[in-house]
């Protein structure tokens, strides 16, 4: 089941590990994506660092660690290709953490972030 | 024009805007277009391949004619000696060859301030027996007082009339079949047509880079013509998005950002709209605000001018971002004045102002979020344009 956070990211459980993204809304909002920059695997992280930058035609923004923890993976196609997040939002994850604390409960589910951004 | 509760106004385009899905924001005091669903990518693309259809109605549209009379108190058209005279009046504040633009053509001027920089960026029609100006929508109220300082001269802002603009390689195909005759302006010529009964004021010029129109219509059969041009399969409407990649990638200044009240014409790489007969030397040297310093710099070599960018990768480097001689060290030699991601490019460009000693090839270096980002010094513009001469 995916979760999700108030900066409009999806979070997917797999293993001890989390699976990050942005959601449609977000990339929409964003406008067409033209640079993503990822952090490098082995990062430790804190909760709320910002660890990945987003260009798109309009301005620059930041995406923040959901969680505390290390960063195990990231999507290099999501860097070479930044127009696949505003094609396909669900499928342009940009990194995995493994998190300290592997709990998702806190975290919005589907009708809680529907209701959000209304 | 409408005002909206928030004091935004309103060009007559707008529930056009919103019924085909656009984003609007707050521009200048205006509420307008910044994309539709194409996205902007998508919309420039589409300006550079087909034709583009942009509401420009919020920039300033100014009559000035010679304040003259019939005996009995009315206006009465001025004859060519009175709009020679009215030129050489509007000469006073735009520093460029205003006497010289032949009737049914425009040229483009800078209102300078006392100190030397540049108030606005305008285009200087001539009309025949008045003049029409277009400014930038945030500097109307300025340029408007300005202008009232001029004795013997009518300044009327234009409150009824809409701006459009028709950009693109299929421009001319698509205007000529509901304007015929427009194919046959040129480059910077200025005319009217009928169109259905509605007075247009066409000028061949635009913000793109491309050939193409911008048109003025009675702001009452502004919808119909836009519809009648978006009739036509190649035209998409078009948002600020797109306009400022494209008329970036076109090289052109944008006012606020490429040039200011901070900024003299010379450093900001627009001392060619200073033709010789305003210079040192010419015939009408000097006579408007700031001309001792700006026509020093022009002699002399502005020591900093406005530079093309391209950095290295695919990273931005947008408006305020300190470049550096080094890759390390040293104090900061220019900052980005316009920058964003250049679609027809197909990476990130920008401009800034930089020491005029550095060669085209030369590298700087843009500190972004921390590290240093290798960019390449290039000419302007990025892209080759393809104005109608």
């Amino acid at each position: 089941m995916l979760r999700y956070t108030e900066d409009h990211e999806w979070l997917r459980a797999e293993g001890e590990e989390v699976v990050v993204g942005i959601t449609a809304h977000a990339a929409e909002q964003l406008g067409d994506v033209v640079f993503i920059e990822l952090p490098e695997v082995g990062r430790e992280v804190t909760k709320g660092e910002e660890i990945v930058v987003i260009e798109s035609v309009k301005a620059a923004s930041e995406i923040t660690a959901p969680l505390a923890g290390t960063i195990t993976a990231v999507n290099d196609a999501v860097e070479a290709d930044p127009g696949s997040v505003n094609s396909d939002a669900a499928a342009a994850w940009f990194f995995r953490i493994k998190p300290t604390e592997p709990d998702l409960t806190g975290f919005m589910d589907e009708a809680a972030y529907q209701a959000m951004i209304g | 024009m409408a005002d909206t509760p928030g004091g935004l106004r309103r060009t007559p385009l707008h529930d056009l805007h919103l019924a085909r899905g656009a984003r609007m924001v707050p521009f200048a005091g205006w509420e307008m277009p910044v994309q539709y669903p194409m996205g902007v990518l998508g919309e420039h693309n589409h300006t550079r391949a087909k034709a583009g259809l942009f509401d420009v109605s919020h920039m300033g549209q100014i009559v000035l004619r010679p304040a003259v009379e019939w005996p009995s108190g009315h206006a009465r058209p001025a004859a060519h000696e009175e709009v020679n005279d009215l030129k050489l009046r509007l000469e006073t504040l735009v520093a460029a060859d205003v006497l010289g633009i032949p009737q049914g053509r425009q040229r483009y001027g800078l209102f300078t301030t006392p100190e030397g920089g540049v108030l606005d960026d305008l285009m200087i029609a001539d009309k025949g027996d008045h003049l029409l100006l277009v400014v930038n929508a945030a500097n109307v109220e300025a340029d408007l007082a300005h202008l009232r300082t001029l004795e013997g001269t009518d300044v009327v802002l234009l409150d009824a009339r809409s701006l459009m603009a028709l950009q693109g390689p299929e421009a001319e195909a698509v205007l000529e079949r509901l304007v015929p005759g427009v194919a046959a302006m040129r480059f910077m010529d200025v005319a009217e047509f009928d169109w259905d009964g509605a007075r247009l004021w066409v000028s061949r010029s635009g913000y793109t880079g491309e050939d193409g129109f911008e048109i003025s219509i009675p702001d009452h059969r502004a919808v119909e013509f836009a519809e009648a041009l978006l009739g036509d399969e190649a035209v998409a409407l078009i948002g600020l998005g797109a306009r400022d990649s494209l008329r970036l990638e076109a090289g052109m200044p944008l006012y606020g950002n490429d040039m200011d009240a901070g900024t003299t014409p010379g450093s900001a790489g627009l001392g060619w709209s200073i033709p010789k007969v305003r210079r040192t030397g010419g015939a009408r040297a000097g006579g408007f605000p700031g001309a001792e310093r700006i026509l020093a710099e022009l002699a002399e070599g502005a020591k900093a001018t406005r530079r093309g960018l391209r950095p290295e990768g695919r990273a931005p480097i947008r408006e305020g971002v300190p470049l550096y001689e080094a890759e390390t060290g040293g104090e900061p030699i220019g900052t980005v004045r316009s920058g964003g991601f250049g679609p027809t490019v197909g990476g990130p460009i920008a401009t800034a102002t930089l020491p005029a000693h550095l060669p085209e090839g030369a590298t700087v270096w843009a500190e972004l979020r921390g590290k240093r980002i290798p960019a390449t010094i290039v000419p302007l513009p990025f892209i080759k344009p393809s104005y109608k001469r």
